[in-house]
């Protein structure tokens, strides 16, 4: 059977399916085990790649080579433990009457369809149906973000929109300025747009317009990965939509957008010999790293911090995929799998937290460990391991990035010390006081799924200490690709 | 130098020019339904250059381009924005942020700016409406004017849908149009969104009991 | 050299500019009545005007100084000197090397000047009002005339009127989207510097919303007479120039006499279609607040440098 096609079909055909019964009280069960089939199709393509090397499928629409393929495997991943933990989390939700039963089909749906986008993206080889894919993955969680109907959610929803629209505007002209440098080379037959020619051409591309050509998708696409000065859209997003949203957010489109940009940059560094591309990206990494670090340090929002945290890491991986050059590649991918396992997994433990005790500022919730020492824990944990803590597996990725930069880029190494140095202090500063202390907190209606949480951070304590050869050797290949 | 232009060129250059003043005259008007009209307008114009870009290039995919714009951008999403405007009983402009000479300025500069941008890029196309990508990108750029110094959400989404013209225009300018599954896509996506931000805009208008985006101005870092 | 039969064209086009002035502003005023469906006065009726203030004393106020008194004459000085200058008959006159497009935009300048600054002269309140208001229009109309003539003079290669004149009159039938811009540019700028609806209208009797009446409140006698023909001298100047610069089809290309007679019935064919069409877009729009005539004119001179800018990306590289 064809496990992508599989993979593709499975997230569309169960979207629509939720749209007519999301809110039934077995809708969430839906929800899990169509997320469980996507991840198994993922698992099944991967193990299909690994063996047999990379495949086309659709003509040569969609492409799934070494660079992608654990992508996908990664998001079905974090989309089957998102869609464990929403399913507790939405009922409480209800519960407390903050959702309705319309609410709840749209929520369930968009979530499938939004997985399907983020595929969609990830292994198409038309970049033209790349931007498509981003565009309707913003389109399908802008009403998630709103889904509480309050002014605040709205204003975070609509910042969503327009910020992102104007971002993905900017891509699209990259896309066609990138389109008109390869029609040039590769003639009008629809190829023009397809990845895996590009890439043979790429050393042809006029340089000029290569270079007018990133740096609109970077704008573009950086808009959704959050990188200073376009992140504006990102903590209101996340502080304001559901936790599940907030973790996909956070774990999942930032990631495929990062991916989307590094897809151009291996194109741009072909035309552009000078490492104009890279250069591009480590400013604009350095950048965001110290912006979100800064604003960390005045958050009072639990969910707001964690996303300037999400902003920062980003930044670093920027910067990283920036340096180029095999080992800061593989440490930018390493950290990109390592966020996104982890993020998700503070995200979980946050939104129980602040389910239990009904707030989300950071000084009304105190003695986690108390309520339920299972959260207080992974909180704690989790937000050891997104600081670069050892033996996490982010310790590692970070290591290798500060080490290759105090090699080739010496310069940046105080910034990066810096910027890393304030979110440390600033972030445990703000979490050990939730955890420790005392606390009043009620029960919550339905028992919270913690087995999410601790399972992302036991794969990332894992990869800490251990990384299996045969994910060593992916992202050797991968990095490599990256030139 | 003006015999060296041929017929069909001088009438794409005259539609490009139609829609950048199209797009001026967005960024003047004040009341909802006269600039649901210029943008139905301007969606007409491209529609009629894209034809005669196909008319005299003979490129198949451009009549079908054509045809999706002109249903796309001048009959469905006008008709869409109208009801909207209908329906939320949207209220003309208030104020703009920068009065509208100030903006019109502005808006020479963007222009300049886009002109100076393009001009590298269009030496080097070979289609035979390469001079309007300056007007293309300038179109963008007044259509970005639009969303930063306008008060009201239907008029940042009127800006929006604009960009996304001056993006088609650039397109059929520099290379005669994207790859016909990427133009469908792209279609459909624009449907989509303005099917969704209809539904936002009840939500926001039952939340604040106006589109004006100055009430969503609150969520700041404290 | 100048010839004779030059100096004599010139004459000619002079006295026809002074006879049709007043005829021109009588025709507008008959247009608009047919249009608001009124009858409509005497078509000579400026022209009773004109005699019966000759015939009258003047009248000065006790502060009014030389300036007051011989303002009239350099403003009607002014306007005869820009109906000379104009090519509306032919563009081979002997005044041709001196007519360039900006001395004629400074002519212009210089009789708005003597104008405003006789109206302060006596000290009225509306004389102040009309004289600031009519500074505030021509701070902005005056930056797009220029831009109008320099989207012209660059099509032409050159800022001389009658060069331009030909050169537009024998180019190929090309779409410019450039002198669409413009003329639309220039149009606004001519209802802006003649005082016409949207921007003054010269028919009210109410002093507040005046621009050009409230100046010219204090005059009477031969003084009024002269401004009053000098008014009717502008447009027909500003038709003229408008005719000139965008339909120059029937303007004799030499000096010679009889070509200047035969492009008298086209002239007058087309001042009759302007003058109708003057008096349609009168009738059809309202007078804006004044406040709102910054943003007419800021249109104006943005559609201006649009034609300039579009004329230099679309049209002078391919």
């Amino acid at each position: 059977m064809d496990f992508f096609v599989l993979m593709l079909v499975i997230p569309l055909v169960s979207g629509a399916l939720l749209t007519v019964v999301g809110e039934r009280d077995w809708a969430p069960n839906l929800n899990v085990i169509a997320s469980l089939g996507t991840f198994a199709a993922a698992v099944g393509l991967t193990v299909e790649i690994v063996a047999n090397g990379p495949r086309f499928a659709f003509g040569e629409q969609f492409f799934i080579d070494s660079l992608n393929v654990f992508f996908v495997a990664l998001t079905a991943f974090v989309g089957l433990t998102t869609s464990i933990f929403s399913g507790p989390y939405m009922r409480n939700e209800r519960e407390h009457g903050k959702l309705s039963a319309p609410r709840l089909r749209l929520y369930k749906s968009m979530y499938q369809l939004f997985m399907f986008t983020m595929l969609a993206a990830l292994t198409t080889n038309n970049l033209g149906l790349l931007w498509v894919a981003m565009e309707a993955a913003t389109l399908t969680t802008v009403l998630l973000v709103s889904l509480y109907r309050t002014p605040a959610s709205l204003e975070a929803a609509w910042k969503y929109f327009i910020l992102c629209g104007v971002g993905i505007a900017q891509a699209l002209f990259g896309t066609i300025l990138l389109y008109f440098a390869a029609e040039r080379v590769l003639g009008e037959s629809g190829n023009a747009l397809l990845w895996t020619h590009l890439i043979d051409v790429k050393g042809q591309l006029e340089p000029t317009i290569m270079a007018l050509s990133f740096i609109f998708l970077l704008v573009g696409y950086g808009t959704k990965v959050g990188l200073a000065p376009l992140h504006n859209w990102l903590p209101d997003a996340h502080a304001e939509g559901p936790t599940p949203v907030s973790a996909v957010l956070s774990g999942l489109l930032l990631n495929v957008a990062l991916y989307a940009i590094l897809r151009c940059k291996v194109l741009a560094d072909g035309a552009l010999p000078s490492g104009f591309a890279g250069n591009l990206m480590i400013g604009f990494g350095l950048f965001t790293l110290l912006v979100a670090a800064f604003f960390l340090s005045r958050q009072r929002d639990v969910k707001r911090m964690f996303a300037y945290s999400s902003i920062e890491h980003m930044g670093l991986i920027t910067f990283a995929f920036g340096m180029g050059g095999p080992v800061a590649n593989f440490a930018g991918l390493l950290h990109m799998t390592m966020h996104s396992l982890t993020k998700s997994a503070i995200f979980f433990a946050v939104g129980h937290a602040t389910q239990k005790t009904g707030t989300q500022l950071m000084e009304n919730i105190s003695g986690l460990i108390k309520i339920n020492p299972l959260i207080g824990w992974g909180l704690m944990l989790g937000t050891l391991a997104i600081l670069g803590m050892p033996p996490f597996g982010v310790f590692a990725s970070e290591f290798m990035i500060l080490t290759h930069a105090m090699k080739h880029f010496p310069w940046a190494t105080p910034i990066l010390l810096l910027a890393l140095g304030v979110a440390f202090a600033a972030i445990f500063g703000k979490v050990q006081p939730m955890v420790f202390g005392e606390t009043e907190a009620r029960r919550l209606p339905h028992a919270p799924a913690i087995t999410p949480v601790f399972l992302h951070l036991g794969i990332v304590l894992m990869l800490g200490l251990y990384i299996p050869p045969y994910l060593t050797r992916w992202f050797h290949e991968a990095a490599r690709m990256l030139g | 130098m003006n015999a060296a232009i041929p017929f069909s060129a001088q009438l794409i250059n005259l539609f490009a020019a139609v829609i950048l003043l199209l797009a001026f005259a967005m960024l003047a008007q004040r009341r909802m339904p006269a600039l649901v009209n210029l943008f139905a307008l301007q969606g007409l114009t491209l529609c009629l250059a894209t034809l005669v870009a196909a008319v005299t290039t003979g490129q198949a995919h451009l009549y079908w381009s054509a045809a999706l714009t002109l249903v796309l951008k001048a009959l469905v999403l006008p008709w869409i924005l109208h009801r909207l405007v209908k329906k939320l009983n949207v209220k003309g402009e208030v104020e703009a942020l920068i009065n509208i000479p100030t903006t019109m300025l502005v808006g020479i500069v963007l222009v300049m700016i886009a002109f100076n941008v393009a001009l590298p890029i269009s030496e080097l196309s070979h289609t035979i409406t390469r001079g309007t990508l300056g007007i293309a990108l300038a179109v963008v750029m007044l259509a970005f004017l639009m969303m930063i110094t306008r008060q009201k959400a239907i008029t940042q989404v009127v800006g929006f849908l604009s960009m996304e013209n001056g993006l088609f225009l650039a397109a059929t300018s520099a290379t005669y149009g994207m790859p016909m599954v990427v133009e469908l896509g792209i279609a459909l996506d624009v449907l989509v969104g303005v099917i969704i931000l209809g539904v936002f805009f009840f939500q926001i208008r039952d939340q604040f009991d106006s589109l004006d985006i100055r009430h969503m101005e609150r969520l700041k870092d404290n | 050299m100048i010839s004779i039969s030059g100096l004599l064209g010139q004459a000619f086009a002079i006295a026809l500019a002074l006879v049709l002035a007043p005829l021109l502003s009588g025709w507008v005023g008959q247009c608009r009545a047919w249009f608001q469906s009124r009858t409509a006065p005497p078509l000579l009726l400026p022209y009773y005007q004109l005699q019966k203030l000759f015939h009258k004393d003047v009248v000065l106020a006790h502060g009014a100084s030389s300036l007051f008194r011989s303002a009239p004459f350099v403003v009607f000085g002014c306007m005869v000197l820009a109906c000379a200058i104009i090519p509306s008959l032919s563009t081979d006159l002997p005044l041709a090397p001196a007519a360039d497009a900006l001395a004629l935009v400074g002519v212009f300048g210089l009789a708005r000047i003597f104008i405003s600054l006789a109206a302060m002269d006596v000290g009225t309140s509306f004389g102040s009002l009309g004289g600031r208001r009519e500074m505030l229009v021509g701070f902005l109309a005056e930056p797009a005339l220029l831009m109008v003539i320099f989207t012209l003079a660059m099509i032409a290669q050159s800022t001389s009127l009658p060069t331009i004149v030909e050169t537009l009159a024998h180019r190929e039938l090309v779409i410019y989207p450039s002198l669409a811009f413009a003329g639309i540019a220039f149009t606004f700028v001519s209802f802006a510097e003649n005082a016409r609806v949207p921007v003054d209208n010269p028919a009210t009797h109410l002093e507040l919303t005046m621009i050009h009446e409230a100046m010219i409140l204090e005059y009477s006698g031969r003084h009024l007479a002269l401004i009053e023909w000098a008014a009717s001298l502008k447009l027909y100047a500003y038709s003229c120039l408008g005719l000139a610069l965008f339909f120059p089809w029937g303007i004799a290309a030499g000096d010679n006499f009889l070509a200047l007679v035969a492009a008298i019935p086209l002239l007058l064919l087309k001042l009759a279609i302007g003058g109708a069409f003057l008096a349609g877009i009168e009738t059809v729009n309202a007078k804006m607040r004044i406040f709102r005539a910054p943003e007419f004119l800021g249109t104006a001179f943005m559609l201006a440098v649009l034609g300039l800018l579009v004329r230099m990306l679309l049209e002078a590289r391919v």
